[in-house]
């Protein structure tokens, strides 16, 4: 018997001092690495008296884009008198694991979905069930390949990444060799970037020659060992687009690791630390940001409208995308949507 | 279940063998208890409520996968040994299985024989590697996690396979038994029975079996085995077989549950996969565990993990809550062992 009790106290011991320390922070469902600004939405409980309750099924946690996510969903939520809980899995291949949370969270009834799938044919069979509950689904980021989303929220990746290829066409003078590396030919992220940056310049830019696309996984250190051979291949290479974030921070590796930096025009994708300092220092020409935080924002937005039982949704809602670099980093604008 | 009593093959096991059982059963089981009653209290707290029919089948459903690699990795652990493979290994027999239905068009039925066998071969590999060429467990199954985690992802081009359509495959796995419904949707899920069944499978083989006597004995003590004249190297080739055919198996079931063979899957399956065979009572140190304990755990881990989701507890506590279980638990198992001795 004083076993049994020993082990019940130390678990309920345990569990209570997990969650004493979590409901001690004002916002339990807010990351500490998050903006000590962020608005205390009451996220506590998943029927708060009166305000409808938004799950938010990410595709991570833990990557600061997908905080500022996150911040954006929470703040909008504030504004709007919503309760959302923001999750997502540990790594972008726990397919298994982002099924037990949509599951989870059909189970605490919410007033609405928000969900960026992994793989949306997995979640297919899930997602159904929140539609037989007559729960509304907001797709976003990557979306869902599926018609029960009432609509997409995200960046137009296509055309940011066309942007990105008028960029570096412009800073090489139009002709020369262009190094391209991307994170992944599956994801429509991947996919998207991919294509936009070649397809503008096959249309716009005949006498750029493209080398790659190569594929890193988003990974800094395969990256940067893709760039290096990229450029020992070919010596007369005038710069590099990075796809997201581990890709362009691998480039950015390579260049400093060969002793190139300012040699190259180096063009990437989001923020992060590694390439504020690239571009701020003159390694890297800038790069594409989206609107993270307008992302989360305009999930939060368009599931308050689904609530209230409004019609005519767009199929796609774009959050818009930016070009930053040196002159304008610093910019209001710009800032409110970089991540560190 | 692990009982065997009257077999004199390990050492000093007998009437004592009975009562830790008993305790151990009894000590998992009554954490088990306490944890779902105290997410109950917790959503009374909040408005809600735990003990809901639709929350007993989503645990069942994400326990499931997990409680099958768990069951393998018990006949491993009581053997002394640790197998770190059982998650990639997971994840080769799906794609195997996926391939051999899709690109090969062969009846469903064989592309679950092959997922299963897939996963028989990758712990025969396993077993050789460790008994024939004498090298570390630890080292020889974090070699074919890598192995299998890469072949996987070789296979399919990095690319998901689908099953087209559904062939009764998916629909079987996550429907329920004769479509019986106990409350508005839900049913039990076929998922959850057939970890039940092959728990009962494994409990047989490692309390009735010669299989499961030697899986003590290698445990206990593996040169008194060696010197009464057991073949111990066969037997742990054996030994790890039969845990890759489990993995083989949670492979199976985890392509139909997704309709599709998930190559970048699985890998850090095969830790949660240990932590339920430890927190189950079984030993690492070899020579001691029950099936109803690992099952136990396995419920144990996916409660907590639910449980914290559904009271809405940020995610970084959930893992750090999810670790100090994980110690506590162990020492507790230590005490228990302590006094015992």
């Amino acid at each position: 018997m004083a076993h049994k009790r020993l082990l019940g106290l130390a678990t309920v011991a345990i569990l209570a001092a997990g969650a004493c320390s979590s409901s001690a922070t004002p916002v339990p469902t807010t990351a500490p690495t998050t903006a000590p600004t962020t608005a205390t939405a009451p996220t506590t409980a998943p029927t708060t008296a009166g305000k409808p309750y938004i799950s938010i099924v990410s595709k991570g946690f833990q990557h600061q884009f997908w905080q500022a996510v996150k911040k954006g969903a929470e703040d909008e939520a504030a504004k709007e008198g919503a309760t959302v809980n923001f999750i997502g899995p540990n790594t972008e291949s726990d397919v298994q694991p982002q099924l037990d949370m949509l599951s989870a969270e059909l189970a605490k009834k919410p007033a609405a979905l928000c969900f960026a799938a992994l793989d949306s044919k997995a979640a297919g069979p899930t997602l159904q069930k929140f539609q037989d509950a007559k729960i509304p689904v907001i797709a976003f980021d990557s979306g869902v390949d599926s018609t029960i989303p009432l609509t997409t929220v995200s960046t137009d990746n296509v055309a940011a990444a066309a942007l990105a290829a008028d960029k570096m066409a412009a800073a090489i003078g139009g002709s020369g060799k262009v190094g391209v590396i991307i994170h992944d030919q599956t994801s429509r992220t991947g996919i998207d970037r991919g294509t936009g940056f070649l397809n503008e310049m096959k249309a716009k830019y005949p006498n750029i020659t493209i080398i790659g696309p190569q594929y890193g996984g988003g990974d800094v250190a395969k990256s940067a060992d893709l760039a290096k051979s990229m450029i020992a291949a070919n010596p007369d290479i005038k710069g590099f687009f990075g796809g997201n974030e581990g890709s362009i921070e691998g480039v950015i590796n390579a260049v400093t690791e060969l002793h190139k930096n300012g040699k190259l025009t180096l063009i990437g994708y989001d923020s992060g630390q590694p390439q504020l300092d690239a571009i701020n220092g003159g390694t890297e020409l800038g790069a594409i940001t989206q609107n993270p935080i307008g992302i989360g924002a305009q999930c939060v937005v368009y599931a308050m409208k689904a609530i209230s039982g409004g019609t005519g949704f767009p199929a796609h809602v774009d959050t818009g995308f930016m070009w930053y670099d040196k002159t304008n980093i610093n910019d209001p604008t710009i800032q409110a949507v970089l991540y560190k | 279940m692990s009982k065997a009593p009257g077999l004199p093959i390990p050492a000093g096991r007998s009437g004592a063998v009975i009562r830790a059982d008993f305790f151990q059963r009894f000590l998992a089981f009554g954490a088990l208890i306490a944890l779902i009653l105290f997410f109950q209290v917790w959503c009374v707290l909040i408005g809600t409520n735990f003990l809901t029919f639709e929350n007993f089948v989503n645990i069942l459903v994400a326990t499931a996968v997990v409680g099958i690699l768990a069951l393998g990795e018990t006949f491993v652990i009581i053997t002394g040994g640790i197998d770190l493979s059982v998650g990639t290994v997971m994840t080769i027999s799906m794609v195997m299985t996926a391939v051999a239905i899709t690109s090969q068009h062969l009846p469903v039925p064989v592309g679950i024989l092959i997922g299963v066998l897939t996963g028989g071969v990758m712990g025969l590999a396993n077993g050789l590697l460790i008994a024939r060429l004498r090298i570390a467990p630890f080292i020889a199954t974090l070699g074919i996690l890598n192995v299998a985690r890469g072949l996987s992802l070789v296979i399919t081009q990095t690319r998901p396979i689908y099953f087209a359509g559904d062939n009764g495959f998916q629909s079987g796995v996550m429907g329920n038994l004769f479509g019986v419904k106990i409350s508005g949707e839900f049913g039990i899920p076929n998922i959850a029975i057939i970890m039940f069944v092959a728990a009962l499978f494994a409990a047989f083989i490692l309390g009735k079996t010669v299989l499961g006597r030697y899986t003590f004995a290698l445990g206990s003590n593996e040169e008194a085995a060696r010197l009464s004249g057991v073949n111990v190297a066969n037997w742990k080739v054996l030994v790890y077989t039969v845990c890759g055919l489990f993995a083989g198996l949670a492979g199976v079931l985890t392509g139909a549950r997704l309709g599709s063979a998930q190559p970048a899957t699985g890998f850090g399956y095969e830790l949660v996969a240990v932590s339920a065979v430890v927190i189950g009572g079984t030993s690492l140190s070899g020579g001691e565990g029950t099936i109803l304990g690992t099952v136990i755990g396995a419920f144990i881990v996916y409660v907590l993990t639910y449980g914290l989701q559904f009271v809405n507890v940020a995610q970084e506590w959930q893992i750090v809550v999810t670790g100090a279980v994980l110690i506590v638990a162990v020492y507790i198992d230590n005490l228990r062992r302590r006094q015992r001795a």
